[in-house]
């Protein structure tokens, strides 16, 4: 094994729930499992336990004392997730008694998993392949529910499925072809290229598929990139300060209170939202509010999404065209905030000033939102959801590209079948389409690890050295 | 009685005499065996050399300095090059030979050849002793059957078919070589007796048919090509122009099939009497009716066998079926109705290795001196043959000189190629040369074997001066008229533009090159003659270069590509003697595997069957960050 000491961890989420399992892996996992577990007897010992086999009994602590009621299973090396000699703790799942079965685990010799650590020594040890350990390590760092559940749907090998079939069929053309090549006169190549060329069409069309759900990777490992963008005192800051429900952002009448440009991290909707707040756009003297601006149209620049906020109760001016013109080819939520106070701009006026610079797809959402009496939420978070994850997680089994490894291996193999489908148009001989098959072929392998790629194992084994 | 020499070499075949020659023109005393003198170069089943992806093979035997191009360019009765309707890559060279001749002329050269000498005994046990130092063998000569001992620095073996080989007829079984010949029973047991592994393969050949029995009027004349070109690289195209014979081509029908299907039990495949595993790629007709059901024919060739003789090949139809059944089904293809057969068709068992015995250079890795080469080594064909008894004398010669030996790899030729899948796939048939074997096959093409290889030839020593020198002059022509195309410029004037509309081609919107024109797919060098002023002529083998270099530029640039990928992965080495059950969790296959094959490199390691790229990683994982992982147990541990 590469590194034999023993490391023990809750495998378990941190939160209580109906059962938690502590792991311990290593040289020494069934004796420290033994030191930690009692059968009723008091005499079956972990030691000489069955693999695979459940054993009834009880956590104990270092002074004898019961913690738990538990199920401890020992699983024997080679056959368990990390390929060593593994010892899992099923307990209840309270997370007190849960770190008191791993305190007992780690003062009997074992040492605190770093994360992935598990994941690190499955895949040293062989258990798992590459892709796998890169959708754990994605897993370790991601940090909302869909990047969570993308990493998961990896792992439990969708994205590995998909690729897996576009290298089969990817190869029975390539077969199909050299066949052709060394005996013509059995398999004929009369007529192949039409059916070819729809099927390349397929490929392309399924590549495209997942790499248009890359963006949205994007976002789901990363976030969302949100900059909230009005004139002064239209309440940007509230917005904020409502979307994450505590008074973060300064807030006070005086227009121009937000100088600097605020940064927040938020779950809405299950997807994760780094958002701006800016400064107020309007022209103004002030030389320190006029960096802001200019910085506010950057962020603006380079947003995701941009919340723009409209004081539903003041009319709209100058200053307001102004940020229309920052908000062409973004996408944009309008929210007509103030709905409290009386009205005087109405959601017609502001969709008919958009008319103009948007085509009819694009055209902002616009939602009524009060933050003064939190009104608004649930529909954000609904517009949310349907502008970045439009068809996507529906179900969970939804592959995303949430990788850049995988995205940059998907954007070759599509450059390659491009080069095939130009190969056919130029005329070229059959015998010319290997090539660039064959580089399709290879760049879908690396993303599911079935090409090696060195530069994927020193990555990998770098994010798992740095203990991440 | 005793004798010493520097090399033996067993067998004369197309291997043999390849390695035979190649040890005698680096200057070392050689002795080569066969059975039969008469037996030199004989080609016991087809009448011809090259064909797809064979040809490649012979011309890269002949850039290293091999004899064959140069033998079937002297006595070739038919010549034709195949598959010029599709890409560069697979045009391949093939040409029926008058094989008495061909013979003849290859017994000539081995005698002419200073510091060899033919033998004709057959060598019953090879000599060797242990090496203290790492319980290696090495093989110190040989003993012939009528008690001579050979002492000598290493040996070929390139037997062939001839050990303990049988010959099957349907039920007839006689105990001989191919076409009656003395087979070599007592080696095998010596073999055995060194640790060498052996298996048993088989291949067939079709009936030799009466040429005056056979009505062509019902067949479709092949004629050879109007300009013929050589193999060999030195062999001057003028001397290759001659008056040459047709082949003709028919096809098999449902009667044939339905008395083949009504017979298969008394195939002795189909009826469990081979034991030996047959060449799915050159099968015989009981295999193809079986394995193509749907199929309503089959092609058959008939090609003669030599000028002065009237015996016909049945080329697509090789049989072990009986004799009885051959003629009945013979004789209800079209045109050979009244044929009366010369020769049965029959299948040959015989011994030969697993390949994965070899390193590269075709020495065993357990026995020092001991090379092998040719059909011996689980292939099949001429061609596979020379190419692999040429690598085999090279690098037994390089062994004795105590020289770098000379190891190919899948980037530069197709010998590479065969020497590599040889040595490290686990062969369960014997091993046929395709062109799918070849992932870089479009730089590996059979116009450009001089350009890949000559050079090696000529640091081995069995390329001479002359020869390298004209190679040179060839790469300065190629270089060149590239770079004159590239830079010569053609405004869009009216003579320009015409002249493009008359052969279908866009005019031009700003100034383009000569060579931006040639990659334009209805256009080529040849057809811009008239609007390239500045041309020179030069020798067909250049332009034909050129052409290639400018028109396929992308698809050879992406492929050079992939062959650095590839090398990436041969240059990351395996340290001689790595203890693989101290590398952990290699799946229990790979870890027998990669004992058993003891690849040189990761890349090799990689092609060897039953090794995963999951074992790979594991693989690269523990070579390349092993020492990283002490360091870090270490930091633990004080911790």
């Amino acid at each position: 094994m590469f590194r034999e000491d023993t490391i023990a961890a809750i495998a378990t989420g941190l939160t209580d729930s109906g059962i938690g399992i502590v792991r311990i892996s290593g040289r020494d996992a069934v004796a420290v499992g033994n030191c930690i577990f009692r059968s009723p007897s008091g005499k079956a010992s972990l030691c000489c336990a069955e693999s695979h086999v459940l054993s009834y009994g009880f956590a104990v602590d270092v002074s004898g004392s019961v913690m738990d009621e538990v199920m401890a299973v020992v699983m024997k090396a080679p056959r368990s997730f990390t390929g060593e000699d593994t010892v899992e703790i099923q307990c209840h799942g309270g997370v007190l008694v849960m770190k008191k079965i791993l305190d007992a685990a780690l003062q009997s010799g074992a040492r605190l998993a770093e994360p992935g650590e598990f994941t690190k020594r499955a895949f040293l040890n062989g258990r798992i392949d590459l892709s796998r350990a890169e959708a754990v390590m994605d897993l370790i760092h991601s940090k909302n529910e869909y990047a969570l559940s993308s990493s998961v749907g990896q792992l439990r090998g969708s994205l590995y499925r998909e690729i897996r079939q576009l290298r089969e069929e990817i190869l029975y053309e390539m077969a199909y072809l050299e066949s052709a090549l060394d005996d013509p006169e059995h398999i004929s190549l009369d007529g192949y290229e039409e059916g070819f060329s729809r099927k390349l069409s397929r490929l392309t069309g399924r590549i495209e598929k997942l790499l248009s759900t890359s963006q949205n990777g994007k976002w789901v490992q990363d976030g969302i990139h949100t900059v909230i963008l009005g004139k002064p005192n239209v309440g940007k800051s509230s917005i904020l300060n409502l979307l994450l429900g505590e008074d973060r952002a300064i807030v006070t009448e005086i227009a121009g209170t937000t100088r600097d440009v605020l940064q927040e991290r938020l779950i809405l909707g299950g997807m994760e939202l780094v958002i701006t707040d800016t400064a107020g756009i309007r022209d103004t003297e002030d030389k320190i509010e006029k960096i802001g601006v200019e910085k506010s149209r950057k962020y603006a620049q380079d947003a995701d999404l941009i919340l723009y906020v409209i004081d539903s109760s003041a009319a709209l001016d100058e200053s307001d065209r102004e940020i229309f013109s920052l908000l062409v080819g973004k996408k944009v939520i309008v929210l007509l905030n103030k709905s409290d106070l009386p009205g005087l701009v109405s959601e017609q006026e502001v969709s008919s000033l958009f008319e103009e610079v948007f085509s009819e797809g694009e055209r902002p959402r616009i939602l009524r939102t009060s933050a003064a009496e939190g009104v608004g939420l649930e529909e954000l978070e609904q517009a949310l959801k349907e502008i970045f994850f439009q068809g996507l997680f529906q179900s969970k089994e939804e592959l995303v590209i949430t990788n850049l490894r995988h995205s940059e291996a998907l954007k070759e193999a599509l450059s390659s079948l491009q080069l095939v489908k130009k190969t056919m148009e130029d005329g070229m001989p059959a015998d010319f389409y290997s090539i660039d098959l064959m580089d399709a072929y290879t760049s879908l392998g690396r993303i599911i690890g079935e090409e090696v790629d060195d530069d994927l194992i020193e990555e990998i084994f770098s994010r798992f050295c740095m203990g991440k | 009685m005793n004798e010493t020499v520097d090399i033996c070499v067993i067998g004369a075949g197309h291997a043999g005499c390849e390695a035979a020659l190649a040890c005698a023109r680096l200057g070392l005393e050689t002795v080569v065996f066969t059975v039969s003198v008469d037996s030199i170069a004989l080609m016991p089943c087809n009448p011809n050399i090259g064909g797809s992806s064979k040809g490649h093979l012979v011309r890269e035997v002949d850039a290293l300095g091999g004899e064959m191009g140069k033998n079937i360019d002297k006595t070739f009765i038919q010549s034709k090059m195949l598959n010029v309707s599709k890409g560069p890559a697979v045009h391949s060279l093939r040409a029926q030979a008058d094989k008495a001749d061909y013979s003849r002329e290859m017994r000539k050269v081995l005698e002419s050849q200073d510091h060899l000498t033919i033998k004709q005994a057959e060598v019953c046990e090879l000599l060797w002793e242990e090496l203290p130092e790492d319980g290696k063998k090495r093989v110190i000569g040989l003993k012939t059957f009528t008690g001579t001992s050979y002492f000598c620095k290493a040996v070929v073996l390139c037997t062939g078919t001839y050990l303990r080989a049988r010959c099957l007829c349907g039920e007839s079984i006689t105990y001989t070589g191919p076409n009656g010949l003395q087979a070599a029973n007592h080696l095998t047991a010596s073999l055995e007796k060194l640790g060498i592994e052996l298996r048993r393969f088989k291949t067939g050949t079709p009936a030799r048919m009466d040429g005056r029995s056979i009505d062509y009027t019902k067949m479709e004349e092949q004629f050879g090509d109007k300009r013929v070109i050589p193999f060999s690289f030195s062999t001057d195209p003028e001397s290759v122009q001659k008056d040459q014979v047709s082949c003709w081509l028919t096809y098999t029908n449902e009667n044939t099939h339905d008395i083949i299907r009504a017979n298969l039990d008394r195939s002795p495949i189909y009826a469990g009497i081979i034991e030996g595993t047959g060449p799915r790629y050159c099968p015989s007709i009981e295999d193809k009716v079986v394995k193509f059901p749907e199929k309503e024919r089959h092609q058959v060739f008939i090609e003669p066998e030599g000028i002065h003789t009237n015996e016909m090949y049945v080329g697509g139809m090789s049989s072990s079926m009986p004799e009885d059944v051959q003629i009945a089904m013979y004789r209800t293809v079209p045109g050979l109705e009244n044929c009366k057969i010369v020769k049965n068709a029959y299948a040959i068992e015989y011994d030969c290795i697993n390949a994965g015995q070899l390193y590269a250079t075709l020495e065993f890795k357990n026995i020092k001196g001991l090379f092998s080469g040719g059909q011996f080594n689980g292939s099949s064909g001429y061609e596979e043959a020379a190419g692999q008894g040429l690598v085999a004398g090279i690098n037994a010669a390089m062994s004795v000189l105590k020289r770098d030996p000379l190891i190919l790899d899948r980037s530069e030729s197709y010998i590479g190629v065969l020497i590599d899948d040889l040595v490290t796939k686990d062969n369960r048939e014997p091993y046929r040369m395709m062109t799918s074997r070849a992932e870089y096959r479009l730089l590996l093409r059979q116009d450009n074997a001089d350009l890949r290889l000559r050079k090696k030839g000529y640091e081995t020593g069995l390329v001479n001066e002359e020869q390298y020198q004209a190679l040179l002059e060839k790469e300065r022509l190629i270089q060149e008229e590239v770079s004159r195309l590239k830079n010569t410029f053609l405004g869009a004037n009216k003579k320009v533009q015409d002249f493009l509309s008359s052969l279908g081609s866009c005019p031009l919107k700003t100034a383009a090159s000569l060579a931006d024109l040639i990659c334009r797919p209805e256009l080529s060098y040849s057809s811009l003659s008239e609007i390239d002023e500045g041309r020179k002529p030069l020798p067909a083998s250049v332009i034909e270069q050129v052409e290639i270099e400018i028109k396929y530029a992308g698809y050879i640039a992406r492929q050079k590509r992939q062959v650095e990928q590839y090398k990436k992965m041969e240059k990351k080495k395996i340290p001689a003697g790595l203890d693989y059950d101290m590398v952990p969790s290699l799946r229990i296959e790979a870890r027998q595997k990669l004992k058993q094959f003891k690849p040189l490199s990761i890349g090799q390691a990689s092609r060897i069957s039953g090794v995963s790229p999951a074992d790979i990683s594991v693989l690269l994982v523990y070579l390349e960050h092993d020492g990283h992982i002490h360091r870090m147990e270490k930091s633990f541990e004080e911790l």
